[in-house]
């Protein structure tokens, strides 16, 4: 049984080899940012205004209002990273509506990388704000002893990023090929269903850890313990 | 019973043992996260925004154990390495 997307290869020229979670990620980035870029070409101020235009205005709106409630102060310069984060799983779990498509994200490779993103903007965003020395302080708050223990953390909560992603997404359609060859036709099409709202609560916990993480770490005043900042 | 039955065996049986111990813990959990977040929405409808993303975020913690433990026996189920290792030995012989 194919466990990931990454068995199916579609090209091969000597040691090139183009799988189906690249295709689908290219196909992905194409959509995301060919639509982006057709609704914002002509956007209007005024009362009167395309139906694109207020969709994508009430998802950007909605993001930041998310990212403010975190308790990032200014959400406009985390919206690009964790919004691009947000909109790349929610797409790529909404589309498994379409026949012949493997989510991206049921690939353990795609979902490290979006994890080593995280893993990468936190210190970026940390320094930024603090500043090397105050960001590197926080490594040894509240002792010294504490800081392989915040090393570890660091790297775990990426592991359980990428391998919480993963899991969920395939699991989606494990459980749904599994169905297939037991059951009548409809309960694959309920667990489809279901999948879909995983997606998108899956695609909603990721972009919100990754901005607990990045609050966790711009945090100039006396840390509070924020959801999930240990782990 | 030679040894790629013994590696098939094994690992059906613990895949199975990983999957329900795994799932068992999470889903009290899980319960017991849910009916306190419940509780607080009663008491408190007015934080119903940051009670709904802590829960969310907390949720998502919990769970990731028992993706855990469903990724492990879905490795020992399909992808084992110990089975891959003996099927090659006993060909290679």
């Amino acid at each position: 049984m194919r466990l990931s997307p990454d068995e199916t290869i579609l090209w091969q020229h000597g040691f090139l080899k183009l799988n189906a979670t690249i295709v689908f990620t290219w196909g992905l980035m194409l959509v995301l940012a060919v639509s982006s870029r057709l609704i914002t070409r002509r956007l209007s101020t005024g009362l009167k205004r395309s139906r694109w235009q207020n969709l994508l205005e009430i998802v950007v709106t909605a993001i930041e209002k998310q990212i403010a409630d975190v308790g990032l102060i200014h959400p406009k310069k985390y919206l690009g990273f964790l919004g691009t984060l947000f909109l790349f799983v929610a797409t790529a779990s909404l589309c498994t509506i379409l026949p012949g498509y493997d989510p991206p994200t049921g690939s353990l490779s795609t979902t490290a990388a979006l994890a080593l993103c995280v893993l990468m903007a936190v210190p970026l965003f940390g320094i930024e704000e603090r500043g090397l020395g105050g960001y590197l302080k926080s490594y040894v708050e509240p002792t010294v002893i504490m800081l392989p223990f915040n090393v570890i953390s660091e790297l775990s909560r990426t592991l359980a990023l990428a391998v919480r992603l993963f899991g969920n997404m395939m699991s989606g359609a494990m459980i749904v090929g599994i169905l297939l060859s037991i059951t009548p036709f409809i309960f694959p099409i309920v667990m489809t269903a279901l999948g879909l709202l995983t997606g998108m609560v899956q695609a909603y916990i990721f972009s919100i850890l990754a901005a607990v993480y990045i609050a966790a770490a711009t945090r100039v005043r006396r840390p509070e313990p924020a959801p999930g900042a240990t782990q | 019973m030679d040894s790629v039955t013994a590696v098939a065996l094994v690992s059906i049986v613990i895949a199975g043992i990983a999957t329900g111990f795994g799932c068992l813990g999470p889903a009290l959990a899980e319960g017991r996260a849910v009916a306190t977040a419940l509780t607080s929405l009663a008491q408190q409808p007015d934080a119903s925004a940051t009670i709904t993303r802590t829960l969310f975020v907390g949720l998502a913690m919990i769970e990731s154990t028992a993706i855990y433990c469903f990724v492990v026996s879905m490795i020992l189920m399909f992808a084992n390495p110990f089975w891959n290792y003996f099927i090659a030995h006993a060909s290679g012989k």
